[in-house]
């Protein structure tokens, strides 16, 4: 065997080896969004069973907005969608383009946070505070739930800009740029539920 | 293993482009779709309708699922669809179990009013 031979066969193993640990992680935070997939379950069944519990407070009906909603949804679906730009700019090692798509990402994000704050505060000042009503309860924890992973989020995305600016595309950042993506359009999954049975058919439709 | 081999780890996504975009349509269809379909409130029985959104919600779910998350796409043993597929039965059995039961409970539990006129038979039966 060649001297030539050798080096490539160890380096395909070596690859090889990365390509599997990085599977692994991959796998593993994948487990970890299927948990947290659990954790909102319990929450959208404390939503359903809690309601139409009111206690003399404001329904669904009188307190969302749906158009308010809507925008909120597009916003956040057009930051998925840009998100999944970014790491095809990644896997062709583009890197200023992986930067662009990672503050449009960030900047809808913190629209979207902006949004469902403005929202939040708009109902707490009018007295709608979680203290209202088992539905109101129900509601912001939920809601606020989510609110809390998107506020996580953006921090990721910013530290992994930080990151790619120092480090450039290596397979550790592109890496995590992937786990960061998932993580991103996981959220706007669980926003797809959010939207339809809080604000279109609890609000909406006032079942 | 040729250098090929190597290279083609990582470039799989001529495709993938076109996945994401489609996705992205798909979601802004069912999106405004459910909203149009709520606001106009199209069908006069309000649990039809919100079948109507529920199953939108479930197809962009499904949609963003396979084009973003690319679930099912990896390769054989599938333990990332497995784990979804024991994340659902755990969701279902979550959701549908607790609004059933406290739905029952709802169901059975008296209001004051009830109560009282409850009582007032069983006070007319012992006296």
């Amino acid at each position: 065997m060649s001297e030539v031979e050798t080096a490539v066969i160890t380096k395909v193993t070596r690859q090889t080896e990365q390509h599997e640990a990085d599977n692994k992680t991959l796998f593993g935070f994948w487990v970890y969004l299927m948990t947290d997939c659990v954790l909102f379950a319990s929450l959208f069944a404390t939503f359903a069973v809690l309601h139409s519990n009111t206690f003399g407070g404001p329904t669904a009906h009188s307190l969302f907005s749906l158009p308010y909603a809507l925008a909120e949804t597009l916003i956040l679906l057009v930051s998925s969608f840009t998100c999944g730009l970014m790491i095809l700019s990644a896997q062709n090692k583009a890197k200023r383009l992986v930067l662009i798509w990672l503050g449009i990402t960030f900047i809808l994000g913190a629209a979207f946070l902006t949004l469902e704050i403005r929202e939040f505060s708009d109902f707490v000042s009018r007295g709608d505070s979680w203290r209202r009503s088992g539905f109101l309860s129900s509601y912001f924890t939920l809601v606020a739930t989510h609110g809390l992973h998107i506020t996580m989020g953006l921090l990721w995305i910013l530290t992994m800009g930080y990151q790619v600016l120092k480090r450039g595309l290596t397979r550790i950042t592109i890496r995590q740029l992937t786990l960061m993506s998932l993580f991103w359009h996981f959220l706007d999954l669980i926003w797809i539920f959010i939207f339809s049975v809080v604000y279109l058919i609890s609000g909406g439709l006032n079942i | 293993m040729s250098k090929e081999g190597l290279i083609s780890v990582h470039n799989t996504d001529k495709a993938s482009y076109k996945a994401y975009v489609t996705g992205f349509l798909l979601s802004l269809f069912c999106t405004l779709l459910a909203y149009l379909l709520t606001v106009n409130h199209v069908l006069s029985k309000s649990w039809a309708l919100a079948l109507v959104i529920a199953t939108l919600a479930l197809i962009q779910a499904v949609t963003q699922l396979t084009l973003f998350l690319h679930l099912g796409s990896e390769s054989k043993p599938k333990f990332k669809l497995l784990v979804f597929s024991f994340m659902t039965i755990v969701v279902f059995i979550l959701v549908a179990g607790s609004i059933w039961i406290m739905h029952n409970l709802n169901h059975r539990i008296m209001t004051p009013k009830q109560i009282n006129t409850f009582m007032e038979k069983q006070d007319d039966g012992g006296l």
